[in-house]
């Protein structure tokens, strides 16, 4: 017993000594890259307006992983495939011709929400597909058991999509209004990106309204707490969690079209890293809480696109940026030292645990 | 009874005389240091191949065996012997290239290989081969570190195709004496290829004057390349960015460049990895008038055209669809040419060629007249008669404008 506590004092001790040194690294790069400042605060704000935009995408698509991990507590890692298939579809058969024929340029709002409404229908179809087929078969099953299917729809719907449309890079049409900068904060800032962030911005708040005014929402609500009380109480589980399925693909399905408009530039294997990325975003803001999982990307976002620069410049490491993953990750690693169920996640009932 | 005699007698003689004879060609003592391989009279001489045929990057491999494949029938016979090829698959990564090699090595009976597609596969494939006292001769190997003796260069190890060296070099002379730029910057993304490319660009350019103001990497994968380039503007701005990358990040590269501040006059360049129709979709109006490296395709000569490419495409019912064939077939070559050359060839037909003379013999090449140009081996392997240009993206097209 005795052997025990001092085992548990020495692991203690070594994570808080991990925590010192990671935060004296952090601390020191800053200091370094501050001192020997080689930005303008404009490039600054650059750095942060990209990261902003980007985290915008991970939020989006942050989110159905949150929604379907509350209800199901599986995570769906075809998710970043819902994002890629809408926007792929959508380039394909209505962008890249409303592009060429200039109707794009002609009728701007109309085309991109027609772009948006064919890439929101092919995300949700394809989500709902997925959870018919894939996952509500096995909803009984072992926790694993999901996981591993999750893995192997991503599989096949990449290489579905690749043979569909074939694996080399697509291009997304240049939208003449929105090329080119605004002023914004002192600094100016790509109409896309503004587009972005304000589009995240109410993308979020109609979640929002959805997820708690609304009858559904409450539904969506009742089966994350319990899906057998639920189901007494006369909500059809079956159904709420094909709803949460669609919701989180509409929203992926809005991030593509977003991420087109920023990027230019589609492929089938688009969905797989923000897939990831978003994950990770998720379990940063504390997976199952949707404004977490906003949070959680935001913040990933701006993570990738400062630290770079702010932490590893400083301590003079070369080639900095393609470290970006080694400091979003150390960022997620040192919030779950210190906060395990995320920065807004609610500590898990011990049912949910 | 006499007679009798006589006749057993002459007949005993003459046996004696054909042992005699038989015996002196059994006593071919081989004296390589390596050993000897040895085709009786009715043998072919097999070669193997290990190239990637398949997976995404198939029609980079098929491409090169069928260039090896089509130097086998033109040549029909060397030293009076058929050629049978063992085609193996590099996969284009290690695990492939290491297997390829074991496996043909495994085969006393193969001579040597061409082989490999993918430089990843020729690093550990060459030090197999080196050992066993094979040979191979790479005809799409570009990595500077396989001809590098501080590297990865195994003795028994050759290519036809360019070194990068050539390459990033050829990009380096251009811009400065070309362009009259004076600072740049590289970008790569941390594939052997695409690293060190980036690094014989930057090392030149500092060699004939230039300043490098930032070297830098991104991930394969990335999407947002505006923090990168941002430094690339705080770091400068260069005159100058060379992004050696393939074509999803070069695009990426391309269109963000062209929005982020600081940049825009910079003039923008990437290789041969991005020299395709993708590419081309990739970079869309962002990519016009950026330029590219990459080996001259301007081969010719009235066999590659009236007779090389007919074969081809009559045999295989398509285009060429990468531009290695051509090293291939002159790499096929170059290994016949030095078969008939120390190949020990007896009365009955039975050849033995020594596995060190077949690559002192190799290494020795000179003045081979192939398609793809005149190739000369050093003492590290490096054959290719290195024609690399620079074209410039204008209206969609590759136009090649230097040398």
């Amino acid at each position: 017993m005795r052997e025990r506590i001092q085992d548990i004092d020495f692991i203690g001790l070594v994570l808080w000594l991990f925590r010192a040194v990671i935060i004296a690294l952090v601390l020191w790069g800053t200091i370094a890259a501050v001192i020997d400042n080689p930005y303008s605060t404009r490039q600054w704000l650059d750095f942060l307006v990209a990261g902003i935009s980007q985290g915008s995408m991970y939020a989006l698509i942050a989110i159905g992983y949150t929604l379907v991990y509350g209800v199901l507590f599986m995570i769906n890692f075809a998710h970043g495939e819902f994002f890629m298939s809408g926007i792929m579809t959508a380039t394909i058969f209505v962008a890249g011709p409303m592009g060429e024929s200039g109707f794009l340029d002609r009728n701007p709002i109309l085309g991109l929400l027609i772009i948006a409404l064919v890439a929101v229908v092919v995300s949700v179809g394809v989500a709902l597909l997925t959870e018919r087929v894939a996952y509500r078969p096995l909803r009984k099953a072992p926790r694993l058991v999901p996981l591993i299917t999750a893995i192997g729809a991503s599989f096949f719907w990449q290489y579905f999509f690749s043979g569909l449309f074939g694996s080399e890079v697509k291009a997304f049409p240049q939208i003449e209004i929105l090329a080119g900068k605004v002023p914004f904060l002192g600094t100016e800032i790509l109409k896309t990106q503004l587009v972005v962030i304000v589009a995240t911005v109410i993308m979020l708040i109609g979640l929002n309204f959805f997820i708690m005014r609304t009858k559904t929402g409450k539904a969506i609500r009742a089966v994350a707490e319990d899906k057998d009380v639920a189901a007494l109480m006369g909500i059809d589980v079956d159904r709420t969690v094909a709803i949460t399925f669609a919701t989180g693909a509409a929203m992926a399905g809005v991030a593509g079209v977003l991420f087109a408009l920023v990027f230019r530039q589609v492929h089938f294997f688009m969905g797989f890293i923000p897939g990831i990325k978003a994950f990770t975003a998720a379990v940063l803001g504390g997976i199952g809480s949707i404004p977490g999982a906003a949070v959680g990307g935001f913040l990933l976002g701006m993570f990738e696109s400062v630290g770079p620069s702010l932490f590893l410049e400083g301590l003079g490491i070369p080639a900095a940026h393609q470290l970006k993953d080694v400091i979003a990750f150390t960022m997620l690693v040192l919030i779950l030292i210190f906060r395990p169920q995320g920065i807004l996640g609610e500590r898990l009932a011990e049912q949910k645990a | 009874m006499k007679r009798f005699a006589l006749t057993a007698g002459l007949i005993i003689v003459a046996g004696l005389i054909l042992a005699a004879c038989g015996g002196g060609a059994a006593e071919f003592v081989c004296e390589d240091e390596i050993g000897c391989v040895t085709y009786g009279p009715d043998e072919p001489i097999r070669i193997a191949s290990a190239l990637v045929i398949s997976g995404p990057n198939a029609d980079l491999g098929l491409d090169s065996q069928w260039g090896v494949e089509l130097a086998i029938d033109f040549r029909e016979e060397v030293l009076g012997h058929s050629v049978e090829l063992q085609a193996e698959d590099d996969g284009c990564n290690a695990e492939g290239g290491q297997a390829a090699g074991q496996k043909i090595v495994a085969d006393p009976t193969i001579i040597g290989a061409i082989a490999t597609s993918c430089s990843g596969a020729g690093v550990p494939m060459s030090e197999v081969i080196s050992e066993a006292g094979y040979f191979m001769v790479s005809p799409s190997n570009t990595a500077p570190s396989l001809t590098d003796p501080d590297q990865a260069f195994n003795d028994g190890y050759l290519r036809t195709a360019h070194n990068d060296r050539v390459q990033g070099r050829a990009m380096a002379e251009f811009a400065i004496s070309e362009l009259g730029v004076t600072s740049a910057a590289a970008i790569h993304d941390g594939d052997p290829y695409t690293e060190g490319l980036a690094q014989v660009f930057a090392d030149s350019f500092e060699d004939l004057g230039g300043e490098i103001v930032l070297f830098t990497a991104v991930n394969k994968g990335d999407t947002d390349m505006r923090p990168v380039l941002t430094s690339v503007a705080a770091a400068g701005p260069p005159d100058f960015l060379y992004y050696p990358v393939f074509t999803a990040e070069g695009g990426f590269l391309t269109k963000q460049a062209e929005e982020t501040a600081g940049l825009e006059d910079t003039i923008l360049s990437a290789a041969d990895g991005m020299i395709s129709d993708a590419a081309v979709e990739a970079v869309g109006e962002a990519g016009e008038g950026m330029y590219f490296s990459g080996p001259d395709l301007a081969f010719g000569g009235s066999f590659y055209n009236n007779e090389f490419l007919p074969a081809y495409e009559a045999k295989y019912g398509t285009e060429p669809t990468s531009v290695f064939h051509a090293h291939a077939f002159d790499a096929t070559n170059m290994v016949f040419d030095c078969i008939e050359e120390v190949g020990i060839v007896d009365d009955d037909g039975t050849i033995h060629i020594g596995r060190q003379d077949m690559r002192t013999c190799l290494y020795d090449t000179t003045s081979f007249q192939g398609i793809t140009g005149t190739l000369e081996c050093n003492d590290l392997g490096d054959c290719a008669d290195p024609k690399i240009s620079v074209s410039q993206l204008t209206n969609g097209e590759y136009v090649r404008i230097w040398p």
